[in-house]
């Protein structure tokens, strides 16, 4: 890497059970897998040199004892973007409450944000602890059916930054996997922090065996946040995660005084919905801005509960109900039949 | 490997670094560097920007430099590109095209950072502005440790859930000894263009009371336009487009503000 102007991956990386590169090997590498990988001539300088020395040969040992506790989750949906600040961790906190609105089901919230873990402070459990015993780390419960993990639980000072490396943090993330006890979950939805990174790659290596049902991904209209989901959907298709739709968040905004719709982050590229059909997934709907989400999330209540009849809850339930129709749960309404989508 | 902390190193050629923080994303980071870095130059000043973004790298697109591929020198230097009279550097170039994804762990990311803050022929600089990505992990944790930051300036939208990560963000810096200049509350306000309606989408007076609360300074508003939004889009940011505006002048204030901390 020393000379060269290009830092890219090119070859298409596979997230097998075995920790893997993930950009190009030096020449005459002798393989991640063999027994002379790291301790080779040719691994001079190459920047996975201790990984590859380290690691022990053959598939993880941590693997089965995460599948076990995955056994008894129905449905896992992972809520990506590769931009910041779009709405992922709002979106996910929804896709939470409108899930466990319906009684029968039991959802889990996976909160994979390291270093800004919102989930917390949206789900309305700020201070609360995690206990751990014999059966795992129990997850804290929101509602009777609604139980979360993450690290702002662990934090002893919410001000407190977590300044941590990707393995590091890898190790939680497994943590996260394997030994908090969910019991048996309808759906769990997990939130991801910004990028294509270590959480990104960890998540995706760990329940490669269980299986995700799939990604809901998460933009705004604007070019600058489109360019970043592309990568996103790249990096879904390269690791074999399938696309459930693409939900375009913060669409436009009503003035409460005359009416008057403007577009703030303006589509100058044609937004999500031109975005969908070019990268051919499915375009969920847009939600358009709400002042009142913000504040909802900040105090930790359920926009969807407070303001069901505000155009963005609509807009939302909309998108809802074709993410459980993509994952083969259908909502019913009150009288037990499918309820249609209106679009 | 090299036991105990690596030493931080002053740059190259550089005189002053300002890096561009937030630990939360979305919030405007590199609009604000962007637009920071433009207004330092109309000052006379020579200012280069760093994308260190290695994963979703905007700056090219902000600054109309997409699909630029930098040269090198004989010394095998990347020389920086440049536009509207700023020198800029960023993984967007060094990439096959806009949508090839980076998808690397932390050590192969450390490399690359460490090439594109220590291998760029920036040919002497007045001012270095780093547009640093969201989160508090392996590029904050390599920048801080091995150049020496002048002054952190933190973005931030009013709302508590932004807040609370901008906070891990200045607490990191305090942590890291890097001084923290001041806060920037970003998409402060939307006024209707129809009615002239103000709505506080997100919240309001939020960067305030953390600054008041950590002791540091608010250094500037910058209202929720959408003209902010389109011109960045087609690479011409707001302070070079329409500069007589009250959205360019938001931005030039708080670069005033920069130089006067930064050359105390």
């Amino acid at each position: 890497m020393a000379t060269s102007t290009t830092t890219t991956a090119t070859e298409p990386y596979n997230a097998g059970t075995i920790p893997t590169l993930a950009a190009p090997e030096p020449e005459h590498c002798p393989g991640t897998e063999s027994e002379l990988a790291g301790k080779a001539d040719a691994c001079e300088g190459c920047p996975n040199q201790l990984i590859c020395a380290s690691t022990p040969k053959g598939p993880d040992v941590d693997l089965p004892a995460i599948h076990k506790r995955m056994e008894g989750v129905r449905h896992k949906i992972l809520v990506l973007s590769g931009k910041g600040g779009v709405g992922k961790s709002t979106f996910t906190s929804m896709l939470g409450w409108a899930f466990a609105q319906d009684a029968d089901k039991e959802v889990g919230v996976m909160d994979l944000d390291i270093c800004g873990p919102s989930m917390p402070t949206m789900m309305g459990a700020k201070g609360e602890q995690i206990h751990m015993s014999n059966s795992g780390w129990s997850p804290v419960y929101v509602a009777d059916n609604l139980g979360m993990m993450s690290i702002g639980f662990m934090l002893p000072n919410e001000d407190d930054a977590i300044i941590w490396r990707g393995a590091k943090k890898s190790g939680l993330i497994k943590q996260f996997l394997k030994d908090v006890d969910w019991g048996s979950l309808d759906f769990l939805v997990v939130d991801t922090p910004p990028g294509t990174s270590d959480e990104h790659l960890s998540v995706n290596q760990y329940l490669k065996d269980t299986g995700v049902d799939g990604a809901v991904l998460v933009t705004t209209p604007q070019e600058v946040a489109l360019l970043d989901v592309r990568k996103e959907i790249d990096f879904c298709r390269k690791a074999g995660i399938k696309i459930l739709g693409l939900v375009e968040n913060m669409s436009g905004f009503v003035c409460p005084n005359c009416k008057g719709e403007s577009f703030i982050f303006a589509p100058t590229t044609g937004g999500g919905k031109a975005l969908a059909a070019d990268m051919n997934i499915p375009f969920l709907g847009s939600v358009p801005l709400d002042p009142r989400i913000g504040r909802a999330c900040d105090y930790g209540e359920s926009f969807l509960d407070e303001y069901p009849d505000s155009p963005t809850s609509k807009a939302i339930m909309r998108i809802i109900r074709q993410v459980r129709d993509s994952v083969g749960e259908p909502m019913e309404d009150d009288d037990g039949d499918e309820v249609a989508i209106e679009l | 490997m090299a036991r105990g902390l690596p030493k931080k190193n002053k740059l190259r050629g550089v005189d002053k670094v300002v890096a561009v923080s937030s630990a939360k994303g979305g919030v405007g980071k590199s609009t604000v560097a962007v637009n920071l870095a433009l207004s330092l130059a109309m000052q006379q000043k020579r200012v280069g920007i760093l994308d260190t973004d290695i994963f979703g790298p905007s700056i090219p697109k902000l600054l109309n430099l997409s699909g630029g591929v930098p040269n090198v020198t004989e010394s095998n230097r990347l020389i920086p590109l440049s536009n509207y009279g700023v020198k800029a550097m960023s993984m967007g170039f060094l990439l096959p095209n806009d949508e090839s994804p980076v998808v690397w762990r932390g050590l192969m990311v450390m490399k690359a950072l460490q090439q594109l803050l220590h291998d760029v022929e920036w040919d002497g600089l007045d001012i270095l502005v780093l547009d640093l990505p969201p989160g508090t992990g392996d590029v904050q944790l390599t920048i801080t440790q091995q150049i020496v930051v002048d002054g952190a300036v933190i973005v931030s939208t009013p709302q508590d859930i932004a807040l609370i990560d901008a906070v891990k963000g200045i607490n990191m810096f305090k942590k890291v000894d890097v001084p923290v200049l001041g806060m920037v509350q970003n998409m402060s306000v939307f006024v209707c263009p129809n009615c002239n309606h103000e709505t506080h989408i997100f919240g309001s007076e939020g960067v305030q009371r953390v600054t008041d609360r950590l002791g540091t300074e608010v250094l500037g508003s910058i209202p929720l336009h959408p003209k902010i939004c389109t011109l960045s889009d087609a690479g011409t940011p707001v302070v070079v487009a329409e500069p007589d505006t009250a959205n360019a002048s938001a931005y030039k204030d708080i670069a005033d503000k920069v130089l006067q901390k930064l050359y105390i």
